[in-house]
């Protein structure tokens, strides 16, 4: 098993950086730029705190206060025929800000335009619910909450999603190991047989090239496959396919591999 | 009705030989293993396509079943994600003694591909595994073969009773 680097400052440093290599940034662009945006974000800013607005890949992103997010969304949908919610969830910025960022796309079918409404809220601090206006977001929420740990206020049923209820730690978060953290290795051994089952039962092998040549108690090579156990650095004899006993099976009829039919029409 | 009286029991004279007793049970055994419907991932498709009329299982009494009470062997098909093993275990626990376990593909051996926190890496780590098949996803021709590597198994144990269950720890 590799041995475990702490990944908590995963993004602040980086393992490998090439000295030539430019983070290649989308394009972004002025809101006056197309008609229809400008006098949405005109109708958002009469009303609430946007704190930034751009347009990137022909879609308009705008930036307010975490505390706003229900009745911006509200307004969206009520006001200016933004009425479908497509996707949102969460970014991870803790290392580099110390906060997350939550993203809700919308979709307006009527414009034929997406929104995309951000906000940032610091690592315990809760985010409004916006399951009654937009069903899609009771699972999206407890997604979030899932993978990210951000608490959703007023949300009908805040549990877990896909992990299950008694996981601990958060997984998409990036401090979190891909491998699994001490909990998770051991969380069926655990759960199933107790702790002290940890010594019988062993560590998890995460190195899928491992391969003993010699070792017939965890590997055989085809064709060549001797009793477990047997030592083989001598060298193994050939085994070619048996699917009946040499003396025959009580009760059972010779199988004979001369008489049996291959079928090679694959119509058939 | 014999006109002779044979007090078997006194007399040591049972008919059939124990060993006799062992063939029929273990025929009997080999050539009716029910299978319990196991398919978790992409495997479970090969599984599938080895039980209908092509590969046709029924041929060698290998008939899927929807409850582990009925069934004595396990085809593990698939990925098992550390979610899903306590109920692998409790599905393995209803099943009645004698039971097997075929593990079925790379996942099921060993993770596979997917060597993440979610994964169990292994069903033996949970349950106890009498066969590994190998591939990502074996074709039902190899699912066959473990299914008559598996009954040669069977036909080599003891049908005693005092067979001791296969357990973990
Ligand atoms: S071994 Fe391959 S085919 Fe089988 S479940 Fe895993 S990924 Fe799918």
């Amino acid at each position: 098993m590799r041995a475990y680097t702490p990944k908590d400052d995963v993004q602040k440093k980086s393992y490998y950086t090439d000295r030539f290599w430019v983070a290649p940034q989308v394009a972004k662009s002025e809101v006056s730029d197309d008609a229809v945006f400008a006098a949405d974000l005109a109708a958002i800013k009469a009303k609430f705190d946007v704190l930034d607005a751009y347009i990137q890949v022909e879609q308009m992103v705008v930036v307010i206060n975490a505390n706003d997010n229900y009745s911006v969304l509200e307004f969206l949908k009520n006001e200016c025929e933004y009425t479908q919610l497509s996707e949102m969830s969460a970014i991870d910025w803790l290392a580099t800000e110390g906060k997350f960022e939550i993203f809700y796309q919308m979709l307006s079918m009527a414009k034929r335009k997406r929104v995309r409404i951000k906000c940032k809220i610091d690592e315990k601090e809760a985010i409004q619910s916006v399951e009654k206006l937009f069903r899609s977001a009771d699972w999206s929420e407890r997604e979030m909450y899932d993978m990210f740990g951000v608490v959703v206020n007023n949300h009908p049923f805040m549990k877990r999603i896909l992990m299950p209820e008694d996981w601990e730690g958060f997984p998409l978060r990036k401090t979190y190991p891909l491998q699994g953290d001490e909990f998770a290795a051991w969380y069926e051994v655990d759960k199933i047989f107790g702790k002290e089952a940890r010594e019988i039962i062993g560590p998890e092998n995460r190195d899928p090239a491992r391969i003993d040549r010699y070792d017939t108690q965890r590997f055989s090579r085809l064709g060549h496959e001797v009793p477990f156990g047997t030592d083989i650095s001598q060298g193994e004899p050939d085994t070619p396919l048996v699917y009946q006993e040499k003396e025959g099976v009580f009760m059972v009829e010779k199988f004979d591999a001369e008489k049996s039919v291959v079928i090679s029409d694959r119509q058939r | 009705m014999a006109q002779h009286q044979v007090n078997y029991l006194k007399d040591g004279g049972l008919p059939v030989a124990l060993t006799t007793i062992d063939k029929v049970v273990n025929w009997g055994r080999s050539n009716s293993i029910w299978a319990l419907t196991y398919g978790l991932a992409c495997c479970g498709i090969e599984m599938m396509a080895s039980g209908a009329s092509r590969y046709d299982f029924d041929r060698f009494g290998t008939i899927f079943r929807a409850s582990p009470r009925q069934a004595e062997l396990m085809v593990v098909a698939g990925t098992l994600t550390k979610k899903h093993a306590e109920f692998i275990r409790r599905l393995y626990d209803q099943m009645t003694e004698p039971k097997w376990v075929i593990s079925m593909g790379s996942c099921a051996n060993t993770g596979g591909m997917f060597n993440t926190y979610a994964t169990v890496q292994g069903v033996d780590r949970v349950i106890p595994v009498d066969l590994y098949l190998p591939g990502c996803a074996p074709r039902p021709e190899t699912l066959q073969y473990a299914v008559m590597m598996l009954q040669q198994k069977i036909r080599k144990e003891s049908a005693s009773r005092a067979q001791k269950p296969k357990r973990l720890m």
